[in-house]
């Protein structure tokens, strides 16, 4: 089975729409049940080293995340916007590279451009549906402006 | 201009907000603390192993690079060209066997001396420069280096204080721990907080903040302020180190101690629990220990978390967090997975570290229109500045701030030290 272009799209605008909304445990069930996810600062994935900002490479990291931004985490109000490029779907149409920018808007409506960077999904197919297998997050602005909490 | 009468308590228990908000005083830090006694942490040895490497950083807005000579010494200077000003290098790091300034070309060997001049001579006898001009004097501004097992440190001051003189037993003691072995450099992290450098400084040597604002250190079990701990300083209270050890505290204890506080005390689990699990690297319980050492490098261990901080003022109202995560040569494979596991803890996005930025910017942005006004500094008590076997205090800002008025030339007579 290969992936077709549609499915991909509405995956990549679901991802963003779902931050967007703070709908974050709909959000996750967009990964596989294995999955990973990590942000990686292109300063050191330039050079090959390894640490990331956000590295979760296990499903249970994932979700330990999103129970401590709802439980533990204080951080900037605001609100977050996707904008996903288009994908690039690649090989057998599981692999996709999309660009994105993430603007922050605070609560008395001041907007700035948060993060661009690069996403490289590995998908799979489970059932009829699309899910997440790995995403690694190639981060572009790499010097985060005050803190990095909502996921990208 | 900025004078001693500036202190409204001779503890340094008041601190006027203008000190994190004025320009002019902004300026004189860069040149009494930054370009003054002060040493700063440059980054590793182990960054540079061979001839030529060479990494580029800052001392406060000062832009530095460090390299290794032909004769494997370690070099610092001002990255900035003799003639024009223009930065040297760059590139943020590389090997290279001279520096050479883009705009016209001027060329640094490795130890920083200037070793040619395009058209030195001019071209068919007209132009160039004048037979007097000297080469010798024009060479990059060389740093003072210090090296502690590998952590790089460098000064501008012409007659400093000897490195180990500056950082005095207590701190190098952490250093010696936390650099007992070759370190490997997994990575870095750079976070932009829109607030004063000092507030930064600050809150490394805040032991009261930890786990209130960073409930999840509390609510996941990894930190509280009921375990043994407490700060540790220098001599002259300049630096700090905040500890705590392991399981050193009871669950019902605990639970009793914060049911007054405003956090949550029916602490929960995770689901990976590796991310808050503490495996003993050495004899000592230390599974928290974060070094301050003034101005501006923070060495810390969060649990298996190891890294440096450097604190890069960007403005008066702006600071950059550069962080080099590490581990040791000689991790396996697993420990290194660990490290990078719990490298989620630290950092612009970590689960016990993210909150501070925004407490910086809301405590920048807050103080900012009433300059007279000044923060409460009295945690742990006022007078004598001095160590603490407990952790409820932040009485290690008053010592920052005490050799900050000194270096400052502001120093009420009659205050603390």
């Amino acid at each position: 089975m290969t992936a077709d272009g549609a499915s991909v799209y509405a995956l990549l605008a679901e991802y963003g729409a779902l931050i967007d909304a703070a709908k974050f445990d709909e959000w996750l069930e967009l990964f596989s049940a294995e999955c990973r996810y990590q942000i990686a600062p292109r300063e050191n994935f330039d050079r090959g080293l390894p640490a990331a900002l956000v590295f979760c490479d296990s499903r249970a990291m994932l979700e330990d995340r999103i129970r401590a931004l709802r439980e533990a985490n204080k951080y900037n109000i605001h609100t977050d916007r996707h904008l996903i490029g288009l994908p690039r779907i690649l090989d057998d149409g599981f692999a996709v590279e999309a660009p994105f920018a993430v603007y922050q808007t605070d609560q008395e409506g001041e907007t700035r451009l948060f993060a661009t960077g690069l996403y490289r999904d590995r998908l799979e197919a489970i059932g009829r549906h699309l899910k997440i297998r790995d995403k690694l997050i190639l981060l572009d602005t790499f010097a985060v402006p005050s803190l990095l909490a909502t996921p990208l | 201009m900025i004078t001693a009468a500036i202190w409204p308590a001779l503890d340094y228990s008041r601190v006027p907000y203008r000190l994190y908000h004025d320009a002019e005083i902004y300026a004189c830090e860069q040149d009494r603390i930054f370009r003054g006694p002060a040493w700063s942490f440059l980054g590793m040895d182990t960054e540079i192993p061979n001839p030529g490497d060479f990494r580029a950083t800052w001392i406060g807005e000062t832009p530095i690079i460090f390299n290794r000579d032909e004769s494997r010494a370690v070099r610092a200077f001002v990255n900035r060209c003799a003639h024009r000003g223009a930065l040297v290098r760059r590139e943020l790091s590389g090997n290279a066997e001279q520096h050479i300034c883009i705009y016209h070309q001027w060329c640094y060997g490795l130890d920083g001396s200037l070793m040619a001049i395009p058209f030195r001579r001019g071209i068919r006898g007209k132009g160039g420069l004048d037979a007097s001009f000297e080469m010798g004097a024009h060479g990059l501004r060389q740093l003072k280096v210090g090296n502690i097992n590998g952590a790089l440190f460098g000064t501008l001051a012409e007659d400093p204080e000897p490195l180990e003189d500056y950082l005095g037993a207590p701190v190098l003691a952490q250093l010696r721990r936390l650099f007992d072995r070759p370190v490997r450099v997994l990575g870095y992290n750079r976070q932009r907080i829109r607030g004063n450098w000092k507030l930064y400084a600050e809150n490394t040597r805040d032991n009261y903040h930890a786990s209130l604002l960073h409930e999840f250190l509390v609510t996941f079990g990894l930190d509280r302020s009921t375990q043994v701990g407490g700060v540790k300083m220098d001599s002259r209270h300049r630096h700090n180190i905040t500890w705590a050890e392991a399981e050193s505290d009871t669950e019902e204890f605990a639970r009793q101690a914060y049911a007054g506080a405003r956090v949550r005390n029916d602490f929960l689990s995770l689901r990976e629990p590796a991310l808050v699990a503490f495996r003993a690297e050495r004899e000592d319980k230390l599974n928290i220990a974060i070094t301050s050492v003034f101005p501006s490098a923070v060495f810390v261990q969060i649990s298996n978390s190891l890294a440096v901080r450097q604190i890069r003022p960007r403005g008066v109202d702006e600071v950059e967090v550069f962080q080099t995560m590490i581990g040791y040569e000689d991790d396996p494979p697993e420990m290194t997975l660990h490290r990078l596991r719990q490298a989620n803890l630290v950092g612009p996005a970590g689960l016990v570290s993210m909150e501070d930025g925004e407490a910086i910017e809301i405590a920048h942005r807050a103080s900012k229109p009433d300059l007279d006004r000044t923060t409460v500094i009295e945690l742990g008590g006022g007078g004598v500045i001095s160590d603490r076997d407990y952790r409820v205090t932040d009485v290690p800002l008053r010592g920052f701030w005490s050799y900050y008025a000194e270096l400052l030339g502001i120093e009420p007579k009659g205050a603390v030290r």
